[in-house]
């Protein structure tokens, strides 16, 4: 842990911040600074942050004084694999958005974590296209009247955590910006797991998302997001129909396994050994 | 084609194994890729050689994903490539606009096969020209080098990294089915005669890595410069501007200019007797096999032929097709698409010269030297 007090702007450029008032992504950069700040990094220069498009995207990028690639929508965790590769001993983070790592990026989401590769992946879910005005996501609770399902939504949403646990993660945790702390060490766990670590950070955006579900402040948002979250060891014992529309949070995974680097970098002593036997 | 010395060897390979070789010759050490025909050789040659020299090659999910590691590896201070055909080049579009906005160097291969769509997976094509011209969104200037042979494969595969890295942009190699599946002789010049070029470094107390200067210096990550990357439209120092006129038009201006204002060092040709020609010939990558023949053809007929082979389709070498129309009547361009590049020799003789396409798609069918004959007894009355 860091000797010095916590200050978020040691590790911030000077460059003014996008978020509306009472957008949950400035939570998110909060309890991800503080982690990297008690993990005792005094600044940002082990780490190279990727992210796509849409507004958690811009937690990073440009705002962390550290390297951050900001790609094209739904790639930043192909350009992540690229630079993890290449850099082993560099601490890769991706930040999106629900839209972003869920949506357009999904595969890649899924690959990733089947590949175990060294990376954390920040998925910011608040449930809405919040950047392009309020359509539907992949995330959206059914009968949610977005601008592109005018009459509610008729799709089920996509349990993210789940999926990625099944894929082969080593490390998945959801919280919500209501469970700061929790968040916080999600984080820190997050960041010291070797192998895939996502984190779902389900948050509000009362621009785009509460004004739509009659959640017009800031505050009803977050009192909302309090009631309907179950921990995890709860909502086992619950059935399917009472967690419907529940936000079920708590560390989903934790678990050693071979990560994508220490697989290759095997695979390539065995090649090299071979080119000096021949 | 090098001279062959002592310290030369000889080999007998395919087309995209010699691009393989190029590639890490050239200094690649990353290669991301997804299978698809024609191109699979250059993934499994890459995979088996790329480990055994310290590379990495791995393949992705999609070409989507092929190329954002490529990009993602060569910010991580790698030389990187990929290797696709038609429908993977089209996936890739949106991450070559962004490889060329934020000035990444890469190396792209598209051998070309018979599109549009799946197509014929298996049979050559050339209809991608202006695809790697224009296929992108927004104002941008491509570099694409067409190869048109095995040994050809391999030094504009050296070219493409060469150019990426002292451009700081991505390369198109443009090659297609037959060159790349056909198997030659070739000649590998002794490594230290090959000029291996690298992307200019920063010092450290430069901070403008994305103008200031026609090219900027590149760092990586983790060196401690703290660099910003985006998309959007950016100042020289990468931070974004997105409402602002002259940030933007100073700055795709720059990336075009800086290819266009260096269009004769970039464009390279093959020309033949292009100053005193009566019918002029421009041709490129496996249809422009045909034009040596014709030369001969032209000597036995009394004919006055020249040509303008197209080693780099883009940036467009205009002046030279300009000068070969100063004397010849009619130019034809022969071409495995329903017409790509006539167009462009069309615009670039500014009416000093007839031009006439000859074209021919499907079945892998080559267009024959005896057809391209035909066509230049049909439109001209120099040859009888």
């Amino acid at each position: 842990m860091s000797t010095e007090e916590f200050s978020i702007r040691k590790y911030l450029r000077d460059v003014p911040l996008p978020f509306c008032l009472g957008c949950g992504d400035l939570t998110v950069m909060n309890c991800f600074l503080r982690a990297v700040h008690e993990l005792g990094y005094d600044d940002l220069h082990d780490f190279v942050f990727c992210s796509g498009i849409g507004c958690a995207a811009w937690i990073p990028s440009p705002h962390f004084k550290a390297d951050t690639i900001h790609t094209t929508h739904g790639r930043s965790i192909p350009v992540a694999t690229g630079v993890k590769l290449v850099r082993p001993e560099l601490n890769v983070v991706v930040f999106g958005g629900d839209g972003d790592i869920a949506g357009i990026g999904l595969s890649h989401l899924i690959h990733a974590a089947r590949r175990n590769l060294d990376i954390t992946v920040i998925m910011v879910n608040n449930m809405i296209y919040g950047m392009t005005g309020g359509q539907v996501a992949p995330t959206t609770p059914l009968r949610v009247k977005t601008t592109t399902t005018p009459y509610g939504s008729f799709e089920h949403p996509l349990d993210a955590t789940h999926l990625i646990v099944a894929a082969g993660a080593s490390y998945a945790a959801r919280w919500t910006t209501v469970h700061r702390e929790q968040m916080k060490e999600a984080m820190i766990d997050a960041l010291k797991t070797k192998g895939f670590a996502f984190i779902e950070a389900v948050s509000q955006c009362p621009t785009a998302f509460g004004r739509r579900v009659g959640l017009k402040t800031v505050g009803g948002m977050l009192t909302w997001l309090k009631e309907n979250s179950i921990p995890l060891k709860e909502a086992n014992k619950m059935t399917e129909s009472e967690l419907a529309g529940k936000i079920v949070v708590g560390e989903f995974v934790r678990r050693r396994l071979p990560t994508l680097t220490e697989t290759i970098q095997d695979v390539m002593k065995e090649a090299t050994k071979d080119v000096r036997k021949s | 084609m090098p001279k062959p010395s002592s310290s030369s060897t000889t080999h007998f390979w395919q087309g995209n194994q010699a691009c393989a070789e190029a590639a890490i010759t050239a200094g690649c050490r990353f290669f991301a890729g997804y299978p698809i025909t024609p191109a699979t050789e250059i993934a499994e040659h890459l995979a088996l050689k790329l480990p055994k020299t310290g590379g990495i090659a791995i393949q992705m999910e999609d070409e989507i994903a092929s190329l954002g590691a490529v990009i993602g590896a060569s910010w991580a201070g790698a030389k990187a490539m990929t290797a696709t055909s038609g429908p993977g080049f089209s996936l890739m579009q949106e991450n070559i606009g962004y490889a060329f906005m934020t000035e990444t160097p890469c190396v792209i291969v598209n051998v070309q096969r018979a599109g549009p769509s799946t197509g014929q997976a298996t049979k050559s094509g050339q209809g991608d020209v202006m695809q790697a011209r224009w296929g992108t969104h927004g104002d941008y200037a491509p570099i694409a080098l067409s190869p048109n042979s095995v040994q050809e494969m391999y030094e504009l595969t050296i070219r493409a990294f060469n150019l990426a890295e002292e451009y700081r942009t991505p390369v198109i190699l443009l090659a297609d089915e037959i060159i790349a599946h056909m198997r030659e002789n070739i000649t590998l010049p002794n490594p230290d005669e090959i000029t291996i070029v690298n992307r200019k470094k920063p010092r450290p107390e430069d901070k403008a890595f994305f103008g200031s200067q026609e090219i900027p210096p590149m760092p990586a990550v983790g060196e401690g410069f703290s660099v910003s990357v985006t998309g959007s439209t950016h100042n020289e120092y990468g931070y974004r501007f997105t409402a602002d006129q002259m940030v933007h038009q100073r700055l795709v201006k720059r990336l075009v200019d800086k290819i266009t204002n260096n269009k004769d060092k970039i464009a390279d040709v093959e020309c033949y007797n292009i100053d005193s020609c009566e019918v002029g010939l421009v041709s490129y990558g496996c249809t422009s096999r045909a034009l040596y023949e014709l030369i001969d053809f032209g000597r036995k007929e009394k004919a006055k032929i020249g040509f303008v082979r197209l080693k780099t389709l883009w940036p467009f070498p205009d002046t030279v097709i300009r000068r070969m129309a100063q004397t010849a009547e009619t130019i034809f361009v022969p071409e495995m698409n329903l017409q790509q590049i006539f167009y462009e020799v069309k615009r670039a003789v500014e009416g000093a010269a007839k031009v006439i396409p000859i074209n021919k798609i499907g079945g892998g069918e080559m267009i024959t030297p005896e057809e391209i004959l035909a066509e230049i007894k049909r439109g001209t009355k120099l040859v009888h």
